[in-house]
């Protein structure tokens, strides 16, 4: 009775990998309507997208589409994968279908966005590139405590001390003496959330909140206690682009990788390093040891408590890093509350990228796409008003950890302290 | 440990329910003196190192004296600014109960304000009896159904809600200045964001405006002497209540008990999201009479640490956000006669929270202050 149950409910729904391909396929096929019936109908003119600048040395002409017939034919690739995940479903097409599909909308949105007008395609990638540094430096800081069996909330504050360490000694010593300075005092509270969690076994969501809580309040208290006084204290340099010759002139991607300042290099190095570090060398597979079962890693003689405290301290220092990227790497000033909850988009993108520092460069150039884009739009003067362009970002945050976390899966000892017997 | 007689472990685990040990005291008491005393001592650290002299530092302390509890002014303000705290902070607590960290009660405050100024505003004519009561309970709806996302995304994706709530206080903050643009809610005449005012029949009494018009405590107290009262008997008292702290302590016995997560994730945020919004009612409607960008001052966030410091026990929930409102009006104080920044209070506040958390830490600091041999309590 039970069972004969059980085989007709199952039948009725399928497995849950039919299950999501359906969900999938309903999602695809509304995307499809919204493109034709917002994106299509009534859309006039061609969307120009410019591919490089006046001065380039290998000028490409630039990107026309005419608006309409671009969408529909999105709208009728978007019906055609929502239909084909929905009858036959299946297997690894399911996410890819779902990413391209998405993929296509926004495209779809950015010709309706930019139909009648010309826009800088080239200038907005290389925007999103800026915009993904503190989230790919805070991702690999939020991977590299996990990997060892530590999550950290904390990712926001050290970003913010980052900030305001480098801005202050920046002011003080230059832009090379505020960078170190913001590393150290990103390692600083990296040690400190070592020694809340692994010495003094405090639960590690709490200890991130507080680390969060007491810089937003120690920065918030300097600035307008001795900053706002003396402003000498808070006008840092800024590090400029430095064009890498020959690689900075391809058209679209030299822009975006080869014309940067000091800040995208390093997050580019940093996310080969952690690569590296990871998963080809010996404290890497002890570090991803020590977070997936502490104990076996003790008894075969890992110092579980070390192996933590280096981990912790040193992705600190990365995010020390990522935090100088506010002010040092852009405006060379500090203000309250800066960083505006980009250490937990960096935690999404930490998500998303599956804890591998590369997956976290992909998922932290997708949410800089998202932050980049909301600013050129305001440009483009679309109907959306600004309000809702600005919740992109964090709408796709929620989009992102919400369709992707179930199927992550995390070092098993995460949020736990080890005790040694 | 010291006692002969309780050698096994479940004549022991007996006794400290009979009778609240030593250690329990510690923890309840000692611990949080120890904690307060510390963070005032490192504030004062702090003061020194941004060069504030040892005379203003010590005017500064005794104006946090003055300005919360000095005068019936200061009490006054302690009680206002300790309200939405309170209840913010229960909620926060009942979440945590059931093993959710909502870090999104600042969202939950700006939508139940929100909501609550827009039905403050609208229905005149109404008498007051039921005007005032709609608005509160508009104000908690809003703020229980905007909870309810992370707690629906949560249940039905595994989204972790530390993320998905800190995103939606982000988002919560664009629909505000939105929705203060909007003809229909923004003062006319007005081209900053900035909402009508609320309804006299919408509004929270005040309760001595008959000895001074400017003391601004007002009914909201009552609604907070209620709440805590309510959320005791939801959570101690109630089967949904055993069901949250079940859940919290220990998810696969409770789901094996036959406790559907999902229900209880839902339920829990929404009612943590209600009395957040409820928060935020409180603050438009009894204080600050409109909505306009940033209303919602960060109460969200403090009233994680309330909620922390309170151990998530709805009594000491009341009196953490009591403890937290007079460091709020004492720090106002501050500001004006000391010329200390009031952002100085949320350092104190973390470090408190610091202490609190993590009982080893303030068990290393003061040694003397506790019993020996420890080693076997932390589990």
């Amino acid at each position: 009775m039970v069972a004969a149950q059980d085989i007709s409910h199952s039948q009725r729904i399928g497995t849950p990998a039919d299950r999501r391909a359906r969900i999938t396929g309903v999602v695809l096929i509304g995307l499809a309507l919204f493109v034709a019936g917002v994106f299509s109908i009534g859309v006039t003119g061609d969307a120009t997208f410019r591919l490089s600048r006046p001065n380039d040395v290998w000028a490409i002409p630039n990107l026309v589409l005419p608006a309409a017939p671009f969408n529909y034919i999105i709208a009728a690739v978007l019906a055609f994968l929502g239909a084909r995940q929905f009858l036959r479903g299946g297997g690894r097409w399911t996410t890819l279908s779902l990413g391209i599909g998405l993929a296509l909308a926004v495209a779809a949105f950015l010709v309706w966005a930019t139909a009648g007008k010309a826009f800088s395609l080239t200038g907005m990638l290389q925007a999103t590139m800026v915009r993904a540094v503190p989230l790919v430096l805070g991702a690999i800081t939020g991977m590299m405590c996990e990997r060892v069996g530590v999550v950290n909330i904390a990712i926001e504050g050290m970003l913010l001390a980052g900030a305001f360490t480098g801005a202050l000694m920046g002011s003080l010593l230059g832009g090379v003496g505020g960078l170190i300075a913001a590393i150290g005092i990103g390692g600083l509270f990296g040690f400190i959330l070592a020694a809340l969690v692994v010495t003094y076994r405090m639960d590690q969501i709490i200890a991130g909140v507080v680390i969060n809580l007491f810089v937003l309040g120690l920065t918030s208290y300097v600035s307008s206690q001795v900053f706002a006084e003396h402003r000498f204290l808070n006008n840092a340099p800024v590090f400029r682009a430095y064009k890498v010759p020959i690689l900075g002139d391809i058209p679209v991607i030299g822009p975006m990788f080869f014309n940067q300042n000091l800040f995208v290099y390093g997050a580019l190095v940093m996310v080969g390093v952690a690569t590296y570090y990871l998963f080809y060398t010996r404290m890497g597979l002890r570090a991803r040891s020590v977070g997936e079962h502490p104990r076996a890693a003790d008894t075969l003689g890992i110092n579980v408590y070390r192996t933590r405290y280096i981990n912790v301290t040193v992705a600190g220092m990365i995010a020390g890093f990522g935090g100088a990227w506010f002010t040092l790497g852009s405006v060379g000033r500090f203000d309250e509350n800066m960083t505006g909850g980009r250490g937990f988009i960096a935690l999404a993108a930490m998500l998303f990228g599956r804890y591998h520092p590369v997956g976290a460069l992909m998922a932290a150039l997708v949410f800089g796409f998202a932050d980049s884009m909301q600013q050129k739009l305001a440009l483009l003067q679309t109907p959306i008003p600004s309000e809702f362009l600005s919740m992109a970002p964090y709408i796709a945050t929620i989009i992102v950890v919400a369709g992707v976390v179930g199927r992550t899966r995390t070092p098993a000892a995460g949020g736990k302290p080890y005790i040694k017997e | 440990m010291t006692d002969q007689t309780a050698s096994d472990p479940l004549t022991q685990k007996l006794l400290e329910r009979a009778a609240p040990s030593r250690a329990e005291f510690e923890d309840l008491v000692i611990v949080p003196i120890f904690a307060v005393i510390v963070a005032l001592a490192v504030g004062a650290l702090v003061m020194l190192a941004t060069a504030v002299d040892l005379p203003t530092i010590g005017q500064s302390y005794v104006a946090l004296v003055r300005g919360s509890v000095g005068s019936l002014n200061a009490l006054s303000e302690t009680l206002t600014a300790a309200a939405p705290l309170v209840l913010a902070g229960l909620g926060l607590a009942l979440g945590f109960r059931a093993g959710l960290f909502n870090i999104g009660a600042e969202g939950q405050i700006v939508i139940g304000g929100l909501v609550a100024v827009i039905v403050g505003f609208s229905f005149a004519g109404l008498p007051w009896a039921i005007h005032l009561p709609l608005a509160l309970f508009a104000g908690a709806l809003a703020g229980a159904l905007y909870a309810s996302i992370a707690g629906w995304l949560r249940a039905a994706t595994g989204a972790h809600e530390v993320i998905t709530t800190i995103m939606l206080n982000l988002i919560s903050y664009r629909i505000l200045d939105y929705v203060l643009r909007q003809p229909f809610v923004q003062r006319e005449g007005r081209a900053d964001p900035i909402s009508r005012s609320v309804l006299d029949s919408a509004q929270l009494p005040g309760l001595l405006t008959w000895i001074d018009p400017n003391l601004r405590v007002h009914a909201g107290v009552f609604l907070v002497v209620l709440a805590v009262i309510v959320v005791y008997w939801l959570l101690f008292r109630t089967k949904v209540g055993f069901e949250f702290r079940a859940s919290g302590k220990n998810p696969d016995a409770a789901r094996y008990a036959g406790i559907r997560a999902s229900f209880i994730i839902v339920a829990a945020m929404a009612c943590a999201g209600a009395l957040a919004g409820l928060a935020g009612a409180n603050q438009v409607l009894g204080v600050l009479d409109r909505a306009s960008p940033g209303f919602s001052a960060g109460i969200g966030f403090d009233a994680i640490s309330v909620a922390l410091l309170g151990r998530s026990h709805p009594v000491g929930v009341l009196f953490a956000g009591l403890l937290f409102g007079a460091l709020e009006a004492g720090g106002r104080q501050m500001q004006v006669d000391a010329g200390v920044s009031v952002d100085l209070i949320g350092i104190i506040q973390a470090l408190i929270i610091v202490f609190i958390a993590a009982p080893l830490l303030v068990r290393a600091i003061f040694p003397w202050g506790f019993r020996k041999s420890e080693a076997g309590r932390n589990e």
